[in-house]
């Protein structure tokens, strides 16, 4: 439930400040440890082998004779061998798994994609399983596969089962085909969202601990809970018998959501040999794990002459796995980012003989907003409209899709911050415009949209007698700074000096927490970590008012403030008792709470809830070369309440760099003769470094909502990238009149002429 | 990685000793390529002959030159006192390459020998004549954007990777090398090999020499010079295309001109008649543009890397512009001069 | 010829040659190790000695989440293999810190949050250590260039730069 006013606010010492992290000095130390980072006694290590350059058919033959014979290696596993335990459940599906039947390694000789695990080498040393695994020879017998999305296209269908938590499309209003016949100003176009790998810089692993037949996992995993109700799902085992941890987890971006396979062969592995194992997956074969899938998308936009949106028809083609139907939104955004009467949308997926899929940093809208944001580009110029006027001039008031409100919406002043900070007014409007040197200049800007939630989340709080308090709940840091904030807003809750805080999160034997994902976390977590607090503050407080000559007799919880470790009368600071007093009165050596927060029902029904950016680009393209550069960008963020101005600009820039990469370089290849993405290493696939980012100011607007979560957060994990890369594309436009629709924009795509960005994009991808 | 045994010579012929007597053995220094390609099981000596503590670590005068020992690591090479006053194009080609802990580790020699970044070359699972010799290109076809627009043949379209070897073409340097039948010099152009139908070839390095020096001429190129890399990405990213040029300029014509290619072919690639189609010529664009269409005039595409044939013409004048000009490219700053 | 031989032992049924004796420094601590010839410094320091700190994130020089410094040069771990580095001193992030005080460049990163997962921090901050030495950046440009090889995916570089900046200023190593 929301917290209302009959609890005085907390004081706000930390929460609002820019806080170092608490967990700063471990990280920067080498002290943080990470999945494959655990000791244990006797522990074996774990190669995967991956299957090859095919992405359908069967194993013929497997020989892993060589291997077993090599000296170290303990056991190698197949799917002719692997342990069939009869509680093996091969349907069990994770908690954002889509519709499917999800994959499991070894399951039999089928092969469904190129790269998946085909063998398991367990060995005494890393480097042994290594190279005994390089000595398993296979047979496959190839079966036809299909892995090119544009071919597949015309295969394209609406999924038959709804992924949970997915809001499929709205239904279409108006008449967006007359519409779109009668616009005086129409612009039609189609573009093209590359596939991507996560690729955090920590590889996927697991360091499954035996003891006595209870595990003791490390996985690498965006919220322990998954990973334990995986593993006693599918290998039926007993909750009090499997503990998770994972305290830190090397960047994940969507693709810890779900347990990976990792885990699976792991678990087996320890469970068949009764020894601790550690698989670690290399940095290639976390190409053969989730992956944003590649998008086609198709908008077709009509304005009246004064720029007045009049249509919108917005439809998409994204990539699936043959054994799963992945889904994300992508087109609602068109519904409820502007005013329009007549809109219309269709989301499609093509089954591809790949990996299924999965959310990746704002799925989705990543993907859709760019679409979205670039139309409506494109508008602006047909119509002769600056882009930044024409959003305003279009401006949603409410969310069309559902007919609600917003829970607060301060885009307009995101629009305005921003761009005074860019100093937007003095673009020209022209292509080509603006120049120095050999380099054309060009600003183009973009909206960002992203949800606000918070989930069921259960915190406790303990204090301790020598003043310690500590905060506990299962979520994880995944970088975005959980545990600085949950200190934060338990000092500030209790009144207490930061250093005194100690957190507790990423283990599954704490109050349950859900996945870390969704820009869901600091409302959720956060929420409940004060509503812990405010339980320990009510017992303290009864404990206190009934002390005998208690200065705070008759008086009642609303009234008292928590400061310096004291309980004291709101207005009458005399009166006042001393926290660690009551705990020594009591004889208590620690008093504990334990909370449940929830969304609020009615907020949720009746409003809805967005958090919004304005993105401003500037790039510099050399006439000749095509070489960008993105040499400025300004994010003008509204996010609700901002719990930690250091932790909340790093969640934006990783954002905007991410969308940096979106936008110039990140592609994975695939040969469609062998099924396989190609550029499987990160030499190969290019994610933006140093010398490509130069200057980005964040913006926080300041805004103010009290339905998202009790502590007015609405989340920022994902805002930072949605928009970015149409900004900048919409840039390269201004900069050089090229409208390149094809993600990512490499300097073939502008050295060609003309605007045939998609189908030239597609050939490739396709 | 495979399994192989380990052996440290300290000295040159000990080491040749070495290699000539196992065929599956290869010299070890910098390590930066063998060991990744180690790694992928695309290389598997038998045994790994540790050349770190040989004597190949100075940088001499050599009549008016200079002879830069192989072990010299990139970093030092490029930060050379000498090397930067005297032969900057090198300098700047190296800080072009790679990042500054692999340039720390990488050698002079080792620079020479590192092999393509074919994604196919790369992985055992698929088809690559380099590799496996007869198992067939797969780049012909394939993902290729980073492939030979020059001097390909049908059985492969692989490119030389190396930055610093770009300007070693253009300098004209020489490669001197030891084998069990005493030393010889290899000139630069003469090191590298086209892929033919052997491409598991890269160069003309006999399997029991170890390189000992690479050695640069007199002429030094100190003030008209660039070299102007283009990639996918600003740093830390192997060349699309780029360029080293070089020109000598006497009353605004140009007495003397190198033009190198990297990115392009399987060996930096060089092309006298585009040198000399620009001696005696005035420093302008003209020149310039048909210098790169003699320098591109064999050059084909092979789907996904057509772009880099345009890309390429534009690069080179570019890069004679701004060696013309005495404005080289700076590696820090991104803005093309 | 002095050389270090290791006896493939042919006969010994798996053709694995035995350890090689090394002396390596360790964050000033000698230490007498017997290492296979294929083990990485990487591997060594993270696997045997319990050196975590130094990450592998891509096992092929291709990140610089390895990054520590042998003889105070700034090198990929994952791509030296430890049999070579036979009297070399290496320091790796658990090394940085002198008597509990944080090096000027890890209290930098904290300040201006110049990470965010963490994973890559080691490897940056051994860079940037490396980098200071070498004394060849001066401008912003200059350090981008000089940091890029290492890979951060959650995109702080910005907050990187800045770091660095505030320690070069600092000691009077730039501008």
């Amino acid at each position: 439930m929301v917290q209302t006013s009959t609890a005085p606010l907390p004081s706000r010492a930390y929460v609002g400040t820019g806080q170092r992290r608490i967990d700063g000095v471990s990280k920067v130390t080498g002290q943080a440890r990470y999945a494959a980072e655990f000791p244990a006694d006797g522990l074996l290590y774990g190669h995967v082998v991956s299957g090859g350059a095919l992405a359908n058919g069967m194993i013929e033959r497997i020989d892993a004779s060589a291997a077993e014979a090599a000296e170290g290696v303990v056991r190698v596993y197949t799917h002719e061998n692997r342990p069939r335990q009869p509680w093996f459940d091969s349907t069990y599906q994770d908690q954002v798994a889509p519709p499917g039947i999800p994959f499991r390694p070894l399951k039999d000789a089928k092969i469904v994609y190129s790269g998946q695990p085909v063998a398991l080498v367990v060995a005494r040393s890393l480097e042994v399983a290594a190279y005994a695994a390089s000595l398993i020879e296979i047979t496959y017998r190839e079966e036809p596969f299909r892995t090119d999305l544009a071919a597949e296209q015309s295969n394209a269908y609406v999924p038959p089962e709804k992924r949970a938590g997915i809001e499929p499309p709205p239904p279409d209003r108006g008449d967006v085909d007359r519409a779109l016949a009668e616009a005086p100003v129409k612009v039609e176009a189609s573009y093209f969202v590359a596939a991507e790998h996560h690729n955090p810089m920590e590889t996927h692993a697991s360091t499954v601990v035996w003891n006595d037949g209870k595990l003791t996992v490390y996985d690498k995993i965006q919220g322990v809970v998954a990973s334990k109700e995986y593993l006693t799902e599918v290998f039926g085992l007993i909750a009090d018998d499997v503990q998770v941890i994972s305290p830190f987890v090397g960047g994940a971006f969507g693709v810890g959501l779900r347990p990976q396979y990792q885990l699976f062969l792991a678990t087996m592995a320890a469970l068949d040999l009764q020894r601790s194992v550690r698989v670690t997956l290399t940095r290639d074969q976390m190409f053969t794990l989730t992956y944003r899938p590649h998008t086609i998308q198709h908008l077709a936009l009509g304005a009246d002459r004064d720029g007045r949106l009049t249509a919108i028809r917005h439809e998409a083609v994204a990539a699936t796995s043959t054994f799963e139907d992945y889904q994300e939104v992508v087109v609602n955004w068109s519904g409820l980012g502007y005013r329009c009467p007549n809109v219309a949308f269709d989301y499609k997926l093509a089954k591809l003989h790949t990996y299924t899929p999965s959310d990746m940093r704002a799925p989705g809208a990543a993907t859709g907003v760019y679409g979205l944001e670039c139309a409506m580009d494109e508008l602006a110029h047909a119509a002769g409209i600056d882009p930044l006027e024409l959003r305003l001039k279009n401006y949603a008031e409410e969310d069309a899709n559902t007919g609600n409100p917003f829970t607060s919406k301060q885009l307009r002043e995101c629009y305005r911050q921003g761009a005074e900070r860019f100093g937007w007014s003095r673009r020209s409007a022209a292509p080509r415009s603006m120049r120095e040197g050999r380099e054309l200049i060009g600003w183009g800007m973009a909206t960002g949209f992203w949800e606000a939630s918070m989930q069921q989340t259960s915190a406790r709080a303990i204090l301790s007698a020598d003043g310690r308090l500590e905060v506990a709940t299962a979520t994880a840091d995944i970088g975005t700074g959980t545990y600085t904030i949950l200190a934060q807003i338990a000092a500030d809750a209790m009144g207490v000096p930061i250093e005194q805080v100690d957190v507790k999160i990423g283990d599954s034997s704490l109050p349950a927490s859900p996945l870390e994902g969704g820009s869901w976390t600091a409302a959720s977590a956060g929420s409940a970590v004060e509503k812990a607090c405010f339980g320990l503050r009510e017992q303290l407080f009864h404990h206190a008012r009934a002390m005998e000559g208690s200065p705070l007799a008759n008086e009642v919880l609303e009234r008292i403030t928590f400061a310096g470790g004291r309980m004291a009368v709101a207005n009458d600071p005399s009166r006042s008792v001393v926290v660690a007093d009551v705990m020594a009165a009591l004889g208590l050596e620690k008093l504990a709470a334990e909370e449940t927060a929830k969304p609020d029902q009615d907020a949720q029904e009746n409003y809805s809830a967005y958090t919004h950016a304005a993105i401003f680009a500037e790039v510099r393209v050399d006439e000749e070369l095509n070489v960008v550069r993105v040499t400025r960008i300004v994010n003008a963020v509204a996010a609700g309440r901002i719990l930690n101005l250091k932790t909340a600009r790093s969640q934006i820039l990783g954002g905007v760099v991410f969308g940096i990469g979106m936008a110039l370089e990140e592609q994975s290849e695939l040969d469609h003769r062998f099924g396989r993405f190609m550029n499987h290493n990160i030499a190969e696939y290019h994610i933006p470094v140093n010398a490509d980012v130069r200057d980005i100011d964040v913006i926080f607007v300041e805004e103010h909502d009290d339905k998202v979560s009790p502590i007015g957060v609405k989340g920022l994990g994902e805002i930072g990238i949605v928009g970015t890369a149409a900004a900048i594309a919409n840039a390269i436009f201004h900069a050089t009149g090229k409208r390149v629709r094809d993600l990512p924009i490499t300097p073939d795509k502008l050295l060609r002429d003309g605007d045939d960005g998609v189908s030239s994009g597609m050939a490739r991808a396709g | 990685m495979n399994r192989f045994s380990y052996v440290r010579p300290d000295a040159v012929a000990a080491a040749v000793r070495e290699r000539a007597s196992d065929p599956g053995a290869r010299f070890i220094a910098g390590g930066t390529n063998l060991l990744d390609l180690m790694k992928y099981d695309v290389e598997a000596p038998s045994r790994l002959i540790d050349i770190t503590r040989l004597p190949l670590r100075d940088i001499q005068e050599l009549d008016g030159g200079l002879r830069i020992g192989a072990l010299v690591p990139n970093s030092d090479l490029a930060y050379d006192r000498r090397i930067e006053e005297r032969y900057p194009l090198l300098a700047s080609a190296i800080l072009a390459g790679a990042s500054p802990q692999l340039r720390n580790m990488a050698t002079t020699g080792g620079n020479l020998l590192q092999r393509t970044r074919c994604v196919y070359f790369y992985d055992t699972a698929t088809p690559c004549n380099k590799r496996t010799p007869g198992s067939g290109c797969s780049a012909i076809g394939g993902i290729n954007r980073q492939h030979a627009i020059l001097g390909a043949s049908e059985h492969c379209i692989a490119t030389n990777p190396s930055d610093m070897g770009v300007a070693l073409a253009a300098l004209r340097a020489s490669v001197r090398v030891a084998g069990p039948d005493g030393e010889r010099t290899i000139p630069f152009s003469e090191f590298h090999r086209l892929p033919g139908d052997e491409p598991q070839r890269d160069n003309n390095l006999a399997a029991d020499e170890l390189i000992l020096s690479v050695d640069l001429p007199a002429e030094h190129f100190a003030i008209n010079y660039t070299y102007l890399k283009l990639r996918e990405r600003l740093s830390y990213a192997f060349a699309l295309v780029s360029v080293a040029a070089a020109l000598r300029l006497e009353d605004g014509k140009i007495a003397e001109a190198r033009l190198a290619l990297g990115g392009v072919a399987h060996k930096p690639w060089r092309d006298e008649a585009a040198e000399e189609l620009l001696r005696g010529q005035p420093a302008e664009r003209a020149s310039f543009e048909q210098a790169a269409g003699q320098i591109l005039s064999g050059a084909r595409g092979f789907g996904e890397n057509d772009f880099k044939i345009e890309l390429a013409r534009r690069a080179v004048v570019r890069a004679l512009e701004q060696a013309a000009a005495g404005t080289p490219q700076s590696q820090s700053d991104k803005r093309v001069q | 010829m002095q050389a270090t031989e290791t006896d493939p032992r042919p006969g010994n049924g798996t053709g694995e040659p035995g350890p090689i004796p090394v002396v390596l420094t360790i964050n000033g601590t000698e230490r007498r190790l017997e290492v296979e010839p294929w083990t990485t410094l990487l591997d060594l320091l993270r696997e045997r000695l319990d050196l975590t700190g130094s990450k592998k994130g891509c096992d092929h020089g291709q990140c610089g989440a390895c990054t520590v410094l042998v003889d105070d040069r700034r090198v990929n771990a994952c791509l030296t293999l430890a049999v070579m580095l036979d009297g070399a001193s290496v320091t790796t992030v658990e090394g940085l810190a002198q008597d509990g005080q944080l090096h000027p460049v890890q209290d930098a990163f904290v300040e201006h949050d110049a990470f965010q997962c963490g994973y890559c921090t080691p490897g940056q901050i051994c860079s940037a250590v490396g980098l200071l030495k070498e004394g060849r950046a001066r401008s912003d440009d200059e350090i981008r260039e000089l940091m890029s090889g290492n890979l951060c995916r959650c995109g702080a570089y910005v907050n990187i730069v800045a770091a660095v900046r505030q320690v070069m200023d600092g000691t009077g190593a730039g501008r």
